[in-house]
C-alpha cells in the first residue's frame, strides 16, 4: 500500500472519518472516477496520478455523501483551495472535513482550515504558461473573430448544465436558470440562451472561481468555458488582487470594493 | 430609406441620474428621443443580466448611469456596481460584444446638461455602428417567418 | 423487399448530389476526432466513416433541442394565438449506426403511443435513414446486450456495410430506401450474395436485457443499490441529451408583457427540477432516485408499457459522463444481483 492508501486506511480504522472520497479506476485504463471508501480494507482502491482531475470538493456538499458522515477528501491543489473558498462562503465549517493533499509530496491529513492555509502557502499558484497562452490567443483575435469564435463554440452547447453540476462553487439550491417568474435565462439552447447562460455562469463565479477546470472537463460538447472563468479570474487578480481560496477570509472580490478602483471607462 | 434610428436603453439609479434626466427635461434641454429609461433604486441593483436582456429584446445600445462615487444614496452601491462593471466589460469584450454599444456614466441630479450630452453622444455613436442585428434576439421577438426558418438545435 | 446491392465509395458523391437535387437535406456525421456530430452535409468528403460514435445522437432531426410550437399576442383585451406548423424538410440521415437507427422505434413508441405527436411524426415520416454498419466498437458499446448488433437492420431504410475501403454492401430495406436508391440506380450493382458478417465489429454481450427487465421491479425498493451506483453522479443532463432515445421535454413560454412563443425544449430526469411540484414537494428528491428512474424507465417501464427497450446500447451517455457513470457496467451489475 502506498502512503495515500495507508493514510486513508488509518483514518478509517481510527474512525476519524466515515468516508474517504478519492479517485479510483474508471471504465477505461486511462479513466479515473470518484470512489467513496468506507471500509479500511477498501483503501487499496485509491489511486492518484495525472489522470485524476475532477474536483472532488463537489462531493463534500452532495447530500447523499454528506449523509455518510465526516469525510476525508483526496485533494489536489485546486480542491484544497475550493475547500477554503467554500469555508469563506460559509458552506463548510472548520474541522468538518479532512483534506488529504496529493501531488506535492507527502500525504499529511489536513484537519482544519488553518492547516490547509499553511499548506497552500508553500504551493506554487497562478496559471500555467499554456493556460495564459490560450487566453492570449483569443484576446489577440479581432472583435468580430472573437464573436465568431464564441458563437461557433456556444452553438454546440446543449444546456445539459454539466458545467454547473461539476462545479463545487455552483452550490445554489436554486440556480438563476431555474428562476422562472419571470424566466431570466431563455430555456432553449439557442444562441441567446447559451450566451446568456455562459456569461452568467462566468459572472457568478467571478472572484470565487478556483480555476480547477472541472467545468470544461465536464462539458460533453468540449466547449472551453473555463476560458471565460480564467479571464475573469485573471482580471480579478490583476485589478483587485483577488486570489480566492487561499485563506478563509470573509470577503471576495465582488462583495467588496476600493474607492480607488479604476474607472476610466466611466464618464 | 429612412436613416436608422437606434434604440438605446438606459438603466439609471433613482437618486442621481433619474433626477438628473428630470432636470434635463424641466430645463427644457433637447436631446435624442432614442433613449428608453429604466429606473432602478441604485446602480448596485442593476444586474448585468438586465444588459443582456436589453440586447436580447432589441436594444442597439445601452447606457448605465448612477451617482458619482461618494454620492450614493445607499453609501456604497455604486462602488459595488463599478467593480462588477469592470469585470463585466472585460467579459463582454472577450466574448466579442462591441463595448462601443455599452456606456457607463456618473450623472448627478444637478447634471441635466451632462445627461443630454451623454445621450446624444451615445445615440450618435450607436447610430454610426448600425443596428445590433448580430446579437441573437429572444424568440418572442422574432417574427413567425423567422421562427419557422430557425435552424433548430442539433 | 430486402435487396442487396454494391455501391462504390467513389460513387457516393454522385448519390449525394442526386439526393440534394431530389430535394433532400442530407445530414451526416462530420467533425474532428473527439467532436463528431450529425450536421447537414453536401458531400461525402466531409462525412466520417471511421468513427465509433458521434458525440450527440442524430435524434435532433426528428426531435430538435428546441422547437417553437405556438405564438401568442395580447392586443387590447384580446389574445391572438397562432400555431407554428411543424418543419419537416425531407431529410436523409446518412451514416447512422445501427444503434441510432434502432432508436427510432423507441422515439416513435413514445411519441405515438396514445396520440400522434404533431411535431415528431411528420419529421419521422420525412426522414430516410441510410445506416452504416459498425466495423469497430469500443468498450462502451453494448448494442448486442439490448437486442441490437453492429449490422442490425432495424430502423434503417438502407444499410451500408463497408466491405473494404472501396465499396459498401447496400441492403435496401424499405420503400423509403428504394426511393433514395432509385435516385441513382446506375450507381448500384448486383451484390451476388456478398455477406457483410466478416466486416462487422465484434461486440460482446454484457447482460441479457430480458432478465434485467424481469428483475428490475424487484430491485426497485433496494435503495442501497441505487444509492451506491449514483454516489458520484453530478445530476447534470449530459446523459439524457446525448441519448438517442431520451425523449423528455419541457414546454416553456418565452414571453414578455405582450407577446410570447411556446417552445418545447429537451429536459432530463437527472435534474432535480424535473419532478419538483409547485408545492415544493419533490417525489424524486435524491439523485439516487433519479438514477433509478433513468434505469427503470429504459429497462423496465418502456419495455413493459410500450413493448420497446429504452436503450440501444450506443454508449454515448457513458462516454459523455463527466464522472464516468457507465450505464452498461451498472446494468450488468444489476443483472448480477441475486434477488
Amino acid at each position: 500500500m502506498n502512503e495515500l492508501q495507508q493514510t486513508a486506511k488509518d483514518l478509517l480504522e481510527k474512525n476519524a472519518v466515515a468516508v474517504v472520497i478519492g479517485y479510483g479506476m474508471g471504465s477505461e485504463p486511462s479513466l479515473r472516477r470518484a470512489v467513496f471508501v468506507r471500509k479500511p480494507d477498501q483503501a487499496p482502491q485509491l489511486i492518484f496520478d495525472e489522470s485524476c482531475r475532477q474536483n472532488l470538493a463537489f462531493y463534500v456538499l452532495k447530500p447523499e455523501v454528506k449523509a455518510l458522515g465526516k469525510a476525508a477528501v483526496v485533494a489536489r491543489t485546486p480542491t484544497l483551495r475550493t475547500l477554503l473558498q467554500l469555508a469563506t462562503e460559509n458552506q463548510i465549517t472548520d474541522e468538518s472535513v479532512v483534506a488529504l493533499p496529493v501531488g506535492n509530496g507527502s500525504v499529511q491529513p489536513l484537519t482544519n482550515f488553518a492547516a490547509i492555509e499553511q499548506y497552500l502557502a508553500n504551493v506554487p499558484r497562478g496559471f500555467t504558461a499554456q493556460e495564459q497562452q490560450e487566453l492570449a490567443a483569443i484576446k489577440s483575435k479581432t472583435l468580430a473573430d472573437r464573436w465568431a469564435f464564441w458563437k461557433s463554440e456556444l452553438s454546440r452547447c446543449i444546456k445539459c448544465y454539466a458545467c454547473r453540476a461539476a462545479c463545487p462553487m455552483c452550490y445554489c439550491s436554486k440556480c438563476i436558470v431555474e428562476v422562472n417568474q419571470p424566466q431570466w435565462v431563455p430555456v432553449p439552447s439557442d444562441m441567446l440562451g447559451n450566451l446568456e447562460w455562459n456569461v452568467i455562469r462566468a459572472m457568478h463565479l467571478a472572484g470565487r472561481c478556483i480555476s480547477c477546470g472541472s467545468c470544461a472537463d465536464a462539458c460533453p460538447a468540449h466547449i472551453r468555458i473555463d476560458l471565460l472563468n480564467q479571464l475573469l479570474a485573471t482580471e480579478a487578480m490583476q485589478q483587485f488582487g483577488a486570489e480566492p481560496g487561499l485563506s478563509v477570509r470573509k470577503d471576495y472580490a465582488l462583495a467588496t470594493f476600493k474607492p480607488t478602483d479604476k474607472e476610466e471607462f466611466i464618464r | 430609406m429612412a436613416e436608422f434610428e437606434p434604440k438605446v436603453v438606459a438603466f439609471v439609479c433613482n437618486w442621481c441620474t433619474y433626477a438628473g434626466a428630470d432636470l434635463t427635461g424641466t430645463s427644457r434641454m433637447k436631446y435624442a428621443t432614442n433613449v428608453r429609461m429604466i429606473r432602478l433604486p441604485c446602480t448596485g441593483r442593476i444586474d448585468f443580466m438586465l444588459l443582456l436582456q436589453a440586447f436580447g429584446h432589441g436594444a442597439d445600445g445601452i447606457i448605465v448611469s448612477g451617482c458619482h462615487p461618494g454620492d450614493c444614496h445607499y453609501s456604497a452601491g455604486n462602488f459595488h456596481a463599478r467593480r462588477r462593471w469592470m469585470l463585466f466589460r472585460e467579459l463582454l469584450d472577450f466574448a466579442g460584444i462591441d463595448l462601443r454599444r455599452v456606456h457607463f456614466s456618473w450623472v448627478s441630479a444637478a447634471e441635466g446638461a451632462k445627461w443630454a450630452e451623454l445621450v446624444n453622444d451615445v445615440v450618435n455613436q450607436v447610430r454610426a455602428l448600425g443596428p445590433y442585428d448580430e446579437f441573437p434576439k429572444r424568440l418572442n421577438r422574432q417574427s413567425l417567418e423567422q421562427l419557422c426558418s430557425v435552424e433548430v438545435g442539433r | 423487399m430486402n435487396e442487396s446491392k454494391i455501391i462504390l465509395k467513389k460513387s457516393l458523391g454522385e448519390w449525394f448530389n442526386m439526393m440534394t437535387a431530389g430535394g433532400y437535406r442530407v445530414v451526416g456525421p462530420v467533425g474532428q476526432d473527439g467532436q463528431i456530430d450529425f450536421e447537414p452535409v453536401t458531400s461525402p468528403d466531409a462525412v466520417r466513416f471511421d468513427h465509433v460514435q458521434t458525440n450527440n445522437s442524430g435524434k435532433w432531426v426528428m426531435f430538435p433541442r428546441y422547437e417553437a410550437m405556438m405564438r401568442f399576442r395580447l392586443s387590447g383585451k384580446e389574445v391572438q394565438a397562432g400555431e407554428i406548423p411543424p418543419q419537416a424538410p425531407p431529410t436523409v440521415l446518412f451514416g447512422a449506426h445501427p444503434c441510432d437507427a434502432a432508436s427510432l422505434a423507441t422515439l416513435n413508441a413514445v411519441f405515438t403511443w396514445d396520440s400522434s405527436d404533431a411535431y415528431f411524426e411528420p419529421k419521422l415520416a420525412n426522414t430516410t435513414i441510410i445506416g452504416l454498419s459498425c466495423t469497430k466498437g469500443d468498450s462502451y458499446c453494448f448494442c448486442t446486450s439490448v437486442g441490437g448488433g453492429p449490422g442490425d437492420t432495424r430502423g434503417s431504410d438502407v444499410l451500408l456495410t463497408p466491405l473494404d475501403g472501396e465499396k459498401f454492401l447496400a441492403e435496401i430495406l424499405t420503400e423509403k430506401g428504394k426511393s433514395v436508391v432509385g435516385l441513382a440506380p446506375q450507381l448500384f450493382s448486383a451484390a451476388d450474395g456478398t455477406s457483410k458478417e466478416a466486416a462487422l465489429a465484434k461486440i460482446p454481450a454484457r447482460f441479457n436485457h430480458r432478465d434485467v427487465t424481469a428483475k428490475l421491479p424487484s430491485l426497485f425498493p433496494k435503495e442501497d443499490v441505487w444509492k451506491e451506483q449514483s454516489l458520484r453522479c453530478l445530476g447534470c443532463g449530459a446523459c439524457a441529451y446525448v441519448c438517442p432515445t431520451c425523449s423528455c421535454f419541457d414546454i416553456q413560454d418565452e414571453r414578455d408583457r405582450y407577446t410570447g412563443v411556446r417552445i418545447r425544449c429537451w429536459d432530463s430526469c437527472g435534474f432535480g427540477l424535473f419532478t419538483l411540484h409547485a408545492s415544493n414537494h419533490n417525489p424524486r428528491h435524491k439523485q439516487s432516485e433519479r438514477w433509478r428512474q433513468r434505469v427503470m424507465h429504459k429497462f423496465s417501464y418502456q419495455p413493459e408499457r410500450l413493448n420497446v427497450l429504452g436503450c440501444v446500447g450506443c454508449g454515448r451517455c457513458s462516454r459523455s459522463c463527466p464522472v464516468d457513470m457507465n450505464l452498461g457496467e451498472h446494468v450488468a451489475a444489476l443483472a448480477e444481483i441475486k434477488v
